[in-house]
C-alpha cells in the first residue's frame, strides 16, 4: 500500500491513484453499471428473450441515439418538460401563498389540516381522465394534472415548515417587539426553508410524473405519448430509450433543486443526497 | 503576582432605580386544572448600573421573574416599572440573553449582532459601528463574517451577548446564559461578562442556579426559594471590584456561598 514518493514516474498517475483511494465510489459506481449491463446482456442472450420483450442494452442505446439525434425525442422531451415545469411553478407558487395564509391562523390551520391530509394521501392521478375531459388533449390538461399532483406536498410542507420554528427564536423576536411582518420575513420563513425545500423536491418529481400520466390518458405529444406509440408497435427498445430520457430529466431536476437548496439554505444540512 | 485589592468607594448611597418590582404575583393555569403559583409577592428594586444575580433551585420562579421583567408574560398581580413607567409588553430598552445562544444560522455573526438594530430600524451605519465595537469587546472581531455553525458554544454565546447590547439597552436580562457551557469556558465567560459590564455600564439582571456564579458576579444576590417562588434573602456581596476567578477559594467568598446555600439546605429543597 506504500506508494513510493521518490521517483514516481508520472505525477498525473499518482493523483489518479490517490483520487481512487480517497473516493472509491468514483470507480465502484461506474463499475456497478458495467456489471449490471453485462448481467442484463448475458441473461437476455442466454435465455433467448426476444427483443420485443426485453431488448439488449446496445439495442436500447441505438434506439436512444436514433430517437434523440435522428428522431424527435428532444421535441417530445421539451413538451413533457415544459408541462412538468409549468405545473411545478403553479403548484409551488400556490402552495407557498396558500400555505403561508393558512399558517397565519392556528384556527384556520387546525380546521383545514385534516382535509389537506386527506387530499394529500388520496392518489390525485385518479382525476387525470376527468381533467382531460375538462381541459382537452393539449398541454393545458397536463399542466393542470402536474400542478394538482405537485401542489399538496408543497402546501403541507410550507405549513409544517412555518410551524417548525423553535420557541426561543419567536421569544427573541417578541422581546424586540418585532411586528408580525418582521417575525415572518426575518425568522419564520428562513426557519421554514429547509422543510419547504423538502416539499419542493417531492413536487418536482411529482410534476414530471403528473405530466407523463396525463400524456398516457390522452395526448398528442410528449414522452408519455411516445411510450404509448412505441407500446402499440411493440417497439420495446424505444420504450426503454424514453425511460432513459425520463431518468435524465428526473436526475437533472433533482440536481437543480439540490443546487438551489445549497445556495438558498446554505446553513442547513446539504441538499438532497445524490 | 497579587493585584492590589482595589476597595473602590462607590457612589455614596442610593443609585436611582431603573426597575421597580412591587408585590408581583404570577399564577399559571396548569393543564390538569390546578393553577400553579410561580411567584408570590415579590418586591425588588434594581439600581441603575447594578449587576444583580438571582439564584435558586429549578422551579423557584427565577426565570418567570425574568420573563415578567422582559414583558414576555403578564403578571397576575402587582406592578412592574421600568424607569418609572409600567411594563406592559416587550421594551426596546432591554436586551435578553437566553440559555442557548438562539442565533439565526442564515445570518453571519455580524448580522446576528445587528438583528435588534434591524428589527428596531436603527440607523444602519451607527448600528454597524456599534456591532463591530461589541464584537471587539467579546473578542470575536475576526469572526464577523463567519456563520454561527462555524463557532464553538462559548463563542456563540458571546455573539448572543453582543446582540443583547447592540441597541444600547439600559437593562440586560440574562437567563442562565452559561448553563450549557463546560466549567472552564464558564469561568472565562464569567470574567468576560464582568469586564463587559464594567465597559458597557448597563444594568444586568442575571439568573443562575449556580451559587458560586451568583456570588462571583453579583453586587447583590437575590436568593429565591420554591413553592411558591419567593425571595428568601437579598445578599449584598462586598468583594473587590476587580476580582479574578481565584477569589472563589477565599474564606470571604465561602462565607457568602454558605450563607446562600443554607437557605436551600434548611428547606431540604431540590
Amino acid at each position: 500500500m506504500a506508494v513510493t514518493t521518490e521517483g514516481t514516474p508520472s505525477p498525473r498517475r499518482k493523483t489518479f491513484v490517490e483520487t481512487i483511494r480517497h473516493r472509491p465510489e468514483y470507480v465502484l459506481g461506474p463499475s456497478l453499471l458495467v456489471v449490471l449491463l453485462s448481467v442484463w446482456h448475458g441473461l437476455v442472450t442466454w435465455m433467448e428473450v426476444p427483443s420485443y420483450i426485453v431488448p439488449k442494452p446496445h439495442e436500447v442505446a441505438s434506439a436512444f441515439y436514433n430517437g434523440v439525434f435522428k428522431g424527435n425525442y428532444l421535441y417530445h422531451a421539451g413538451v413533457t418538460l415544459s408541462e412538468a415545469l409549468s405545473g411545478f411553478f403553479i403548484a409551488s407558487s400556490l402552495g407557498l401563498v396558500l400555505g403561508t395564509l393558512i399558517a397565519q391562523s392556528r384556527l384556520v390551520e387546525k380546521t383545514l389540516y385534516p382535509y389537506l391530509i386527506t387530499i394529500q394521501t388520496t392518489p390525485k392521478i385518479a382525476v387525470a381522465p376527468l381533467l382531460i375531459i375538462w381541459f382537452g388533449f393539449g398541454m393545458t390538461s397536463k399542466v393542470v394534472i402536474a400542478a394538482t399532483v405537485a401542489f399538496f406536498p408543497v402546501l403541507v410542507n410550507v405549513i409544517a415548515g412555518l410551524r417548525s420554528i423553535d420557541r426561543e427564536k419567536v421569544e427573541l423576536m417578541r422581546s424586540l417587539n418585532a411586528s408580525k411582518w418582521q417575525m415572518f420575513w426575518m425568522a419564520r420563513l428562513p426557519s421554514a426553508l429547509p422543510i419547504i425545500f423538502a416539499g419542493l423536491n417531492v413536487a418536482i418529481v411529482f410534476s414530471i410524473l403528473g405530466a407523463i400520466v396525463g400524456e398516457f390518458v390522452g395526448s398528442k405529444a410528449g414522452l408519455g405519448n411516445v411510450i404509448l406509440q412505441a407500446n402499440i408497435n411493440m417497439d420495446t427498445s424505444s420504450i426503454f430509450a424514453v425511460l432513459v430520457c425520463l431518468a435524465i430529466i428526473g436526475i437533472s431536476m433533482h440536481g437543480l433543486m439540490g443546487f438551489l437548496q445549497r445556495r438558498l439554505v446554505f446553513w442547513g444540512n446539504s441538499g438532497p443526497s445524490g | 503576582m497579587k493585584k492590589a485589592v482595589q476597595v473602590q468607594q462607590d457612589e455614596p448611597v442610593a443609585r436611582p432605580s431603573v426597575i421597580e418590582i412591587r408585590n408581583l404575583q404570577k399564577i399559571f393555569a396548569a393543564r390538569d386544572g390546578h393553577p400553579v403559583q410561580a411567584l408570590s409577592s415579590v418586591s425588588l428594586d434594581i439600581a441603575k448600573g447594578e449587576f444583580l444575580t438571582i439564584v435558586g433551585p429549578s422551579g423557584c420562579g427565577k426565570s418567570t421573574l425574568l420573563r415578567l421583567v422582559a414583558g414576555l408574560v403578564d403578571p397576575t398581580e402587582g406592578n412592574l416599572l421600568l424607569n418609572g413607567s409600567p411594563i406592559t409588553g416587550p421594551q426596546r430598552d432591554m436586551g435578553i440573553v437566553f440559555q442557548s445562544p438562539v442565533l439565526f444560522p442564515w445570518r453571519s455573526v455580524l448580522d446576528n449582532v445587528l438583528l435588534p438594530a434591524d428589527v428596531l430600524k436603527l440607523d444602519k451605519r451607527d448600528a454597524r459601528k456599534r456591532a463591530l465595537e461589541l464584537l471587539e469587546i467579546v473578542g470575536l472581531s475576526d469572526f464577523a463574517k463567519k456563520y454561527p455553525n462555524e463557532l464553538s458554544g462559548g463563542m456563540q454565546q458571546r455573539v448572543a451577548i453582543a446582540r443583547a447590547l447592540v441597541h444600547r439597552p439600559s437593562v440586560v436580562l440574562m437567563d442562565e446564559p452559561f448553563g450549557a457551557l463546560d466549567a472552564m469556558t464558564r469561568d472565562t465567560m464569567n470574567l468576560e461578562i464582568m469586564r463587559i459590564w464594567r465597559e458597557a455600564g448597563t444594568t444586568i439582571l442575571f439568573v443562575t442556579h449556580s451559587i458560586p456564579e451568583a456570588v462571583f458576579l453579583g453586587e447583590r444576590v437575590v436568593v429565591m426559594t420554591a413553592r411558591p417562588g419567593k425571595i428568601a434573602e437579598v445578599v449584598d456581596v462586598d468583594l473587590p471590584a476587580n476580582r479574578g476567578i481565584d477569589i472563589v477559594n477565599t474564606d470571604h467568598f465561602g462565607t457568602y456561598a454558605r450563607r446562600i446555600r443554607n437557605h436551600f439546605n434548611a428547606r431540604g429543597l431540590d
